[in-house]
C-alpha cells in the first residue's frame, strides 16, 4: 500500500472553508482521495464541497472515523490545530503552514509525548507540500499529475524541489510509491530517518530518493540509519552548495550554524554511508534510473 | 530579527538582569554629556551595529577623559564597521551607547539557543567568557556547561543554581547568578527570541553580576504576537535589497554574483543557485516568489532583483504546483515592458498551465529565451551573461 496514505485512508481537512483549504480539498477529491469531511470552528453542521463540516476534530472523528488530518490552518493557529488532531486520536497529521513560531513547535512536540508511542500521532511537516501515493490519494498541495505510480519512494524537505525530482523520474519512466514532504522548518514532526524506516519496511518500495538541504542534523542522522539498517538503495541530493554560512535560505530551517550542516559536509556524510549522490538538481532522472536498473 | 545591544540590555533589565548604567548618544556632544550624567572616571563608548566582534573593528573604546570620549564618538559615528559578521560592506554606525566602565573580576559566557536536535531550549555556559563560543568550544571544550529546559514547565531555579555552581562561582554569588540566568530564560521565552547571548557576563570587583554585552535575535515567525518587539527593528542595519523585497513579502537574500534569480520554493531556489554556479556563473540573489504568485508579484520580484546594480542577466525558474505558469508568464511580460528590461532573460516554466505560459511568452514578441529543464535554463543564462559586454570586460 506504499506508505501513510492510500485510496482508503479517511482524510479530514482542517481549515476546509478557507480559500486555500477549500481549493486543495477539491483537488484532493478530484484525484481520488477519500476526503470524509472538514473542520472549521463555528461552521459545524454546514456542508462544504458536499462534505460535512464539524466544529471540532473530536466531533469529526466520532462521525466519520477520520484517520488522517491535513491542516490548512494559518501559521499563528496551526500548532493548536496539530494538538487538537493529536488529542482526537488521529493517526497522521499533515501540516502545510509555513511560518509557525519555533516555540509553538517545541510545545507541539512536547504535547505529543503525552501519548504512548503506539498511540502517538505521526506529524508530517509543518511547512511542507504534503504527501502523495500516486494514482491513489494525496494530502497537501502538490500537482499530482507529475507523479507516475511506481516503486521508488521520495522524501524531501522542499516542495518544488521534490516536484523537480518526481518529474525528472517520470521522464525517465520511473514511478513513485509514495512521496513525503517533511517540510523546511527547523523543528518538524517526522525526520528523514522516520520516513526512511517506513520505506524500508514497505513491500511496495524498492529504493528511495532523499532530497535534503543545508541546516540541521537530520541528514546526518539519516546517513547513520541508512548505513546501519537499510537494505534498499538510497540516492540523495542536498540543496545549498552555494549558500553562504549563517544566512537563512528561505526555509526557516535552511541555515548553516554548526559543523556538519553545510551541503558539502552532508554530501560527504551520506556518501560515506553508501548513499548514491545526485550531483546536480537536474540529474535526479539519470541517477535514479541507473540506481534501480 | 536582530536588535541592538542597548535594546537587548533594556529588555533584559526588565527581567531582573543587572546591566551597567549607560545611555544613547547620536553625536559626540551627547556622548560627552552622557559621561557627565554617569559621572565617574572612565567610560566605554560602544558602536551600535547588528554584529558581534565590534571591539576588533574599533567599535568599542574604553575612555578615561571626556576628550577621549569625544574623539571615539566622532571616529565611530558615520563610519561603516567591518567585522566577520557584517560582510565586506560593513554596517553603518549611527548610534552609540555610552556606559560606565565596569571593574571586571571574572568573565563568563552565557548563551540560550533553540537546539534543533533536542527540540528544546539549551543553556550553554562557560567560565571562559570574553571569547566567542566557537573559540571556547575549540580551545576549552571541557569548560562548556549545558542544561536542557523542559518546555512543559520551563526553566527551574535548581537548574540555574546548578549552572552557577558548575561555573565555580563564589557561594555568595549563586543566588544572584541564578536570578540572572532565570531572567534571561524568561526574557527569551516570553518574547519568542531564538537566541540570547550574554558575553561576557561579568563578576565585578564589588561582587556583582552584570551583563556587559547582550545579543538577542527573535523568531520572525512569532513577531505577529509581539508588536513591541517589531518596533525594535532597525532597517538601516539590513541589506537594503533585502528590506525592499521583504517589505513586499518576498523572501530575498542578496549575494555577490551577476545573475539575478526568481524561483518558486526555497529548496528549488537553492538548487537553482547551485546549478548556476555549476554552469560557471555566480548568482546575485536568492528569491522565492512563493505560491500562487500573481503577475503583480512577479513584477515586484523583478524590481527586487534589479535593485542590485550588479545584476547583468536574469533567470526565472518556476515549477508550478499551486502557481500557474500563465500568471508567471504574464508577470514576466509585464515586467519586461514596464521596466524596459534590456539584459538577457531566460525563463524556465514547468508544471501547472505550462503550455499556456510558454505560448504567452512566444506570442509576446519580446526577446525572452525559454528553457524546458533546469540544466538547460542554467546553461542558457550563463551563456547569455557571458555574452554581455561587462562579462567580456571582466574576462579580458
Amino acid at each position: 500500500m506504499a506508505i501513510i496514505i492510500d485510496k482508503d485512508t479517511r482524510v479530514l481537512v482542517t481549515g476546509i472553508t478557507g480559500r486555500i483549504g477549500s481549493f486543495h480539498a477539491q483537488d484532493m477529491i478530484n484525484h481520488g482521495t477519500n476526503v470524509v469531511g472538514g473542520v472549521t470552528p463555528g461552521k459545524g453542521g454546514t456542508k462544504h464541497l458536499g462534505l460535512p463540516v464539524f466544529n471540532t476534530v473530536k466531533g469529526a472523528v466520532a462521525e466519520t472515523d477520520a484517520e488522517l488530518v491535513v491542516s490548512f490552518v494559518p501559521p499563528p493557529f496551526a500548532a493548536d490545530s496539530i494538538m487538537e488532531a493529536a488529542d482526537a486520536g488521529i493517526r497522521t497529521c499533515v501540516c502545510i503552514a509555513d511560518g509557525i513560531p519555533a516555540q509553538d513547535m517545541i510545545d507541539v512536540k512536547r504535547y505529543m509525548r503525552r501519548y504512548k508511542a503506539e498511540k502517538r500521532m505521526r506529524l508530517i511537516g509543518p511547512n511542507c507540500a504534503g504527501i502523495i501515493t500516486p494514482g491513489q490519494a494525496f494530502a497537501g498541495l502538490m500537482p499530482p499529475s507529475i507523479y507516475k505510480p511506481g516503486r521508488v519512494g521520495i522524501v524531501g524537505r522542499s516542495g518544488t524541489l521534490g516536484y523537480e525530482a518526481a518529474s525528472q523520474m517520470s521522464a525517465h519512466g520511473i514511478g513513485v510509491s509514495s512521496s513525503i514532504g517533511i517540510g523546511g522548518d527547523p523543528i518538524n514532526g517526522s525526520s528523514f530517518k522516520d520516513i526512511l524506516e517506513l520505506f524500508e519496511a514497505d513491500p511496495d518500495t524498492d529504493a528511495v530518493v532523499l532530497v535534503g538541504e543545508i541546516g540541521g542534523p537530520q541528514e546526518a542522522e539519516a546517513a547513520e540509519y541508512i548505513r546501519d539498517h537499510m537494505t534498499k538503495p538510497v540516492a540523495a541530493y542536498i540543496a545549498g552548495l552555494s549558500a553562504p554560512k549563517g544566512r537563512r535560505m528561505g526555509h526557516a530551517g535552511a541555515i548553516v550554524s554548526a559543523f556538519g550542516e553545510s551541503a558539502q559536509e552532508k554530501v560527504d556524510i551520506l556518501k560515506q554511508a553508501g548513499v548514491t549522490i545526485v550531483p546536480t538538481p537536474s540529474s535526479f532522472g539519470e541517477v535514479v534510473e541507473k540506481m534501480v536498473a | 530579527m536582530d536588535i541592538h545591544e542597548f535594546q537587548a540590555k533594556e529588555l533584559l533589565s526588565g527581567f531582573g538582569v543587572n546591566i551597567p548604567r549607560g545611555g544613547i548618544a547620536y553625536s559626540p556632544e551627547q556622548a560627552v554629556y552622557r559621561c557627565s550624567e554617569l559621572s565617574g572616571k572612565s567610560w566605554v563608548v560602544k558602536a551600535q551595529i547588528h554584529s558581534g566582534a565590534r571591539g576588533k573593528a574599533g567599535g568599542v573604546r574604553v575612555c578615561k577623559s571626556e576628550e577621549e570620549v569625544w574623539d571615539a564618538a566622532s571616529w565611530m559615528l558615520g563610519r561603516k564597521l567591518v567585522t566577520h559578521q557584517t560582510g565586506p560592506n560593513g554596517k553603518l554606525v549611527s548610534r552609540l551607547y555610552v556606559e560606565e566602565a565596569t571593574d571586571i573580576a571574572q568573565e563568563i559566557y552565557l548563551g540560550f539557543v533553540m537546539d534543533r536536535k533536542l527540540e528544546r531550549v539549551v543553556v550553554v555556559a562557560s567560565a571562559q567568557g570574553g571569547m566567542e563560543i566557537e573559540e571556547i568550544s575549540e580551545s576549552e571544550p571541557d569548560s562548556i556547561i549545558r542544561s536542557v529546559v523542559d518546555p512543559a514547565v520551563g526553566m527551574q531555579n535548581f537548574q540555574a543554581r546548578e549552572i552557577a555552581f558548575s561555573l565555580g562561582l563564589d557561594p555568595a554569588l549563586i543566588n544572584q547568578a541564578a536570578k540572572t540566568i532565570m531572567g534571561c530564560y524568561r526574557m527569551m521565552w516570553e518574547t519568542d527570541a531564538n537566541m540570547v547571548e550574554i558575553n561576557p557576563l561579568v563578576v565585578t570587583g564589588s561582587n556583582e553580576i552584570v551583563a556587559l554585552d547582550a545579543k538577542v535575535s527573535f523568531d520572525e515567525n512569532a513577531l505577529f504576537r509581539h508588536p513591541h518587539i517589531s518596533e525594535l527593528r532597525d532597517k538601516s542595519q539590513e541589506d537594503p535589497r533585502e528590506t525592499y523585497a521583504g517589505d513586499r513579502g518576498l523572501s530575498y537574500i542578496g549575494l555577490d554574483g551577476q545573475i539575478g534569480c526568481i524561483v518558486n520554493g526555497a529548496g528549488l531556489a537553492m538548487a537553482t543557485l547551485d546549478m548556476i554556479k555549476m554552469a560557471g556563473g555566480e548568482p546575485a540573489n536568492f528569491l522565492d516568489v512563493g505560491g500562487g504568485a500573481s503577475p503583480e508579484r512577479v513584477l515586484q520580484s523583478f524590481k527586487s532583483v534589479l535593485n542590485d546594480p550588479n545584476v547583468e542577466a536574469i533567470l526565472v525558474n518556476i515549477f508550478a504546483g499551486i502557481n500557474r505558469c500563465d500568471w508567471i508568464a504574464e508577470g514576466v511580460i509585464l515586467a519586461v515592458k514596464e521596466l524596459d528590461l534590456k539584459m538577457p532573460l531566460v525563463v524556465r516554466l514547468s508544471g501547472t498551465n505550462v503550455d499556456e505560459g510558454m505560448k504567452l511568452l512566444a506570442d509576446s514578441g519580446l526577446d525572452i529565451e525559454t528553457a524546458s529543464s533546469l540544466a538547460e535554463a542554467a546553461d542558457k543564462v550563463v551563456a547569455a551573461w557571458r555574452s554581455t559586454d561587462s562579462a567580456y570586460a571582466e574576462a579580458s
